[in-house]
């Protein structure tokens, strides 16, 4: 097998005196979708801050054979890292077209970025609509959409997705869920997406992890885990 | 009680009485100016210790003690210039003059948190100077020359080691009388239900308004209480030195106190005494280092202090005692 | 009439120098949440850079223009060397270090530069057709160059990549991170253009005021009186709130307690501002706390 894009060997992150991940392994391969699922607690979003290097991490975290543990954020995000936060991380303050310009911020091609931001807007014409509006003042689906849009504006290799259809309409998620796969078949792009919503996440991914207390209870091809009805029914309630 | 703990109260009653006999003596074994120096130390003791009641304990940033501190000296210089007033008389009245306009100060500062009052309390500082100077009030305050007094005579006659009392050697015991009074009053203030409603204030406003503590009062009185100190300290000084002019309470004054405090340890009472002596003595030693820009030196004190030593000398102290003192209840240790 | 038009007009110059003093304090504080006690000192220090340069033979605008880039270098190592540490300390311990800025550059100035009051050269010459009974020539020319400043500032702020990059590191630092931004250098460049602003303010205001180590302290009052005024968070606010200082300055000197208070009434209207309208005349956020 080739070498994963992302890989994770023994990692352990804490805030401040509280450890959070007590020394996980995981992998993305290339041109894939991992889910990495959980309760509350478990050390989800903490496993996206740490390869993002936001939370203080120990261990070995390998992006493409580049080790991240000790980067600034800002030089992972460079590698090629994008990351799109619970809370949706957009800057509220600022315009749609303002905040996806942000996103290509670290890019040089000018005329390629202007191709991506017209691109962003076909893809999803609720923000072609809203372009110079605040981005405050969209919708939680909405501002959804802009993140992921802004994410992608790096053409990044990684994808990082923390929860994306928290406090979402069902029909919104669909939605949403159904442009992620397109974007992983038509771009490329690898994906490691946090969910709590184990079904649907399974339904997207190709591999999964079970994140409990900040160990792996458990891995393997999402197909496979959503057959097991003995661990769906113990590890993820249904 | 154990054989060890009698042993260590009778040590500690004998290096009191030993500390209360030297610092008695010391007055006679040195030369004048350096006594007047002392004198200074007590007082700067006091006003950091006011200063230390708002900032430490109560967590309200005052870089406009010094405004304080000059209202108490002028209080004491007209009192003593225009009403003949004896000098010990003068100072209920700095401070309660000085508690009434800290109280007032205390209404807007409850809106603003860190850098806002600092800010306003260093306009405060920036503007009393000039206020002074006001030709208006000329009359009063003696403008831009100030108002020069006479330093009080010692009471009674007095030799010691063959140096007697003289003015200066009295204001050291009299100023050291008020100084021990005022700190009693702190110690007394701040550990008991005050003291620990100030903190709570300081550190967990929410929870302290949840409790029932009512915090307008609690925070315009802390303002008021601590101008009360820094105003008592002002007017002692007015007395040591004979003189209060306008430039003397510029705004570097009020810096200096911070200084001291911060040196000194927020929060500690007594670390005023150290903070109060680097501000004293440090100056000339800054002085001699440069005789170009000895505040640069002072600024540079400063912000080195805020990285290696923000909890100041007694925190330090605090620090090197926790490591080194002996586990308790361990066997032979 | 004359008199009170001369003394509006004049209030206009004056206020032009505070609003941009409150400019370069809204823009650190809006990065960084801070106030800026240094600033003045900083801006007088620039000043005495520009007043050796000409004495050294330099031509005005040679020295101006060189000053400005100094102290933008300057203000960029100030933030990335003193105050970096303690980014994360608690309000007392930056304003400790602030103040400690703050005496360092006057100490500085005076050993170098010495405490005798200089005479400051205007780049505006006096007899000019465009002085008037109202306004000198320097009076205009100084509003022109501060408004060109502001200008240049609204334009690098509104249509550059880094003007946005900067926007974006102040309003939400981690999503500025998470798009590649480096939020350190950011907050540096910031300090350095908020100093090379105190840095034009100051050389416009010397020939007026003539230049000694304490020539900014009561202007920094002022401009601070000014931020407040216009809102801590609201650049556009600032200026305005420099017009409405300046003006007033001018008026309650002339007309009503004479100009020996100017201190005074700094801090009746800050105390005033911060007590009837906390978020300041345009500002949003709110400022009080429990």
């Amino acid at each position: 097998m080739s070498m994963p894009l992302l890989e994770a060997r023994g990692l352990k992150a804490s805030y401040g005196p509280s450890q959070v991940l007590f020394g996980i392994d995981f992998a993305v391969q290339a041109g894939q979708i991992t889910a990495i699922l959980g309760a509350n607690g478990a050390g989800k979003t903490t496993t996206l801050r740490a390869i993002c290097q936001m939370v203080r991490t120990s261990g070995s975290l390998r992006f493409d054979g580049t080790e991240l543990v000790g980067k600034a954020t800002e030089s992972v995000v460079r590698l090629g890292v994008a990351h799109v936060p619970d809370g949706r991380g957009t800057f509220s303050a600022l315009s749609v077209d303002e905040n996806l310009r942000l996103g290509a911020y670290v890019r040089r091609d000018r005329a390629e970025v202007a191709r991506d931001i017209d691109k962003a807007y076909a893809r999803f014409p609720r923000l072609a609509e809203r372009r110079h509006q605040q981005a405050g003042t969209l919708s939680g689906g909405e501002q959804q959409m802009l993140a992921i849009s802004r994410a992608l504006m790096l053409c990044p290799r990684l994808l990082l997705l923390d929860e994306p259809s928290f406090g979402l309409a069902p029909l919104i998620v669909a939605e949403i869920f159904r442009i992620m796969r397109s974007i992983n078949a038509e771009d490329g792009v690898s994906m490691l997406l946090v969910e709590q919503n184990a079904n649907l996440a399974l339904d997207l991914a190709h591999h999964a992890y079970l994140l409990e207390t900040g160990r792996v209870a458990l891995s393997g091809p999402s197909a496979v885990i959503k057959a097991d009805e003995s661990v769906r029914r113990a590890y993820l309630g249904y | 009680m154990s054989q060890g703990h009698t042993m260590n109260r009778q040590l500690a009653w004998a290096l009191g009485a030993l500390l209360v006999v030297a610092v008695c003596m010391l007055p006679f074994l040195v030369k004048n100016y350096r006594v007047f120096q002392f004198n200074l130390v007590l007082i700067y003791a006091i006003a950091i210790l006011g200063l230390n009641i708002l900032v430490g304990f109560n967590g309200q940033i005052s870089l406009g003690h010094g405004a304080f501190f000059a209202i108490g000296g002028y209080t004491t210089a007209v009192l003593m210039d225009k009403l003949g007033m004896p000098y010990w008389a003068t100072l209920p009245f700095a401070g309660v003059l000085c508690f009434v306009l800290g109280f007032l100060m205390g209404f807007p500062a409850l809106r603003l948190g860190g850098h806002y009052l600092a800010l306003a309390t260093y306009a405060l500082a920036l503007a009393v100077p000039q206020l002074l100077k006001y030709k208006k009030i000329e009359g009063l305050t003696g403008g831009v020359q100030g108002i020069v007094l006479n330093k009080p005579e010692p009471p009674f006659s007095f030799r010691f080691l063959g140096q007697p009392l003289n003015a200066d050697r009295w204001l050291y015991f009299f100023t050291l009388a008020v100084a021990a009074l005022m700190f009693l009053l702190a110690w007394n203030l701040l550990r008991g239900r005050i003291g620990r409603a100030l903190v709570a204030i300081r550190d967990h406003p929410i929870a302290a308004t949840a409790m029932g503590i009512n915090l307008p009062l609690f925070k315009s009185t802390a303002f008021g209480v601590s101008a009360a100190f820094t105003g008592v300290a002002g007017a002692l000084g007015a007395v040591c030195v004979a003189f209060v002019s306008p430039d003397s309470f510029s705004v570097f004054l009020s810096i200096s106190l911070l200084v001291g405090l911060v040196v000194g340890g927020l929060a500690s009472i007594p670390g005023a005494i150290f903070g109060a002596a680097f501000i004293q003595f440090v100056p000339n030693v800054a002085d001699e280092l440069s005789k170009a820009a000895p505040w640069a030196i002072f600024g540079v004190i400063l912000i080195g202090l805020m990285y290696l030593m923000p909890t100041g000398v007694m925190g330090l102290i605090g620090t090197l005692w926790a490591r080194f003192k002996p586990k308790a209840g361990a066997p032979g240790a | 009439m004359d008199a009170l038009l001369h003394q509006i007009f004049s209030g206009l110059a004056s206020g032009c120098i505070y609003g941009s003093v409150a400019l370069g304090l809204v823009m650190i504080y809006q990065a960084t949440h801070h106030i800026n006690f240094a600033q003045g000192e900083m801006a007088t220090f620039s000043t005495f850079i520009a007043w050796s340069l000409i004495q050294a033979g330099w031509p005005y605008w040679a020295a101006f223009f060189a000053t400005v880039g100094i102290t933008f270098v300057g203000g960029v190592l100030v933030q990335r060397i003193i105050l970096r540490p303690v980014e994360k300390a608690p309000v007392l311990t930056n304003v400790i270090v602030f103040i400690g800025l703050l005496v360092i550059f006057n100490s500085v100035a005076g050993w170098l530069f010495d405490y005798t009051i200089k005479s400051f050269p205007s780049p505006f010459p006096q007899q000019s057709v465009l002085a008037t009974r109202y306004f000198s020539a320097h009076d205009l020319g100084s509003v022109g160059v501060m408004l060109t400043v502001l200008a240049a500032l609204w334009a690098f702020f509104r249509f550059t990549p880094v003007g946005l990059a900067m926007r974006a590191a102040a309003l939400n630092p981690e999503s500025a991170r998470l798009v590649g931004i480096r939020v350190g250098w950011m907050l540096a460049m910031g300090w350095g253009m908020a100093s090379a602003i105190g840095a034009v303010a100051g050389m416009m205001v010397a020939p007026v005021v003539f230049l000694d180590p304490n020539m900014m302290g009561g202007i920094l009052l002022y401009g601070f009186a000014a931020a407040l005024l216009g809102g801590i968070d609201n650049p556009g606010g600032a200026v305005i709130g420099g017009f409405i200082v300046g003006v007033l300055e001018n008026l309650l000197g002339a007309y009503v307690i004479g100009t020996e208070l100017k201190l005074t009434v700094a801090l009746v209207l800050i105390v005033g501002t911060l007590t009837l309208w906390p978020n300041g005349l345009f500002g949003k956020n709110v400022v009080t706390r429990v």
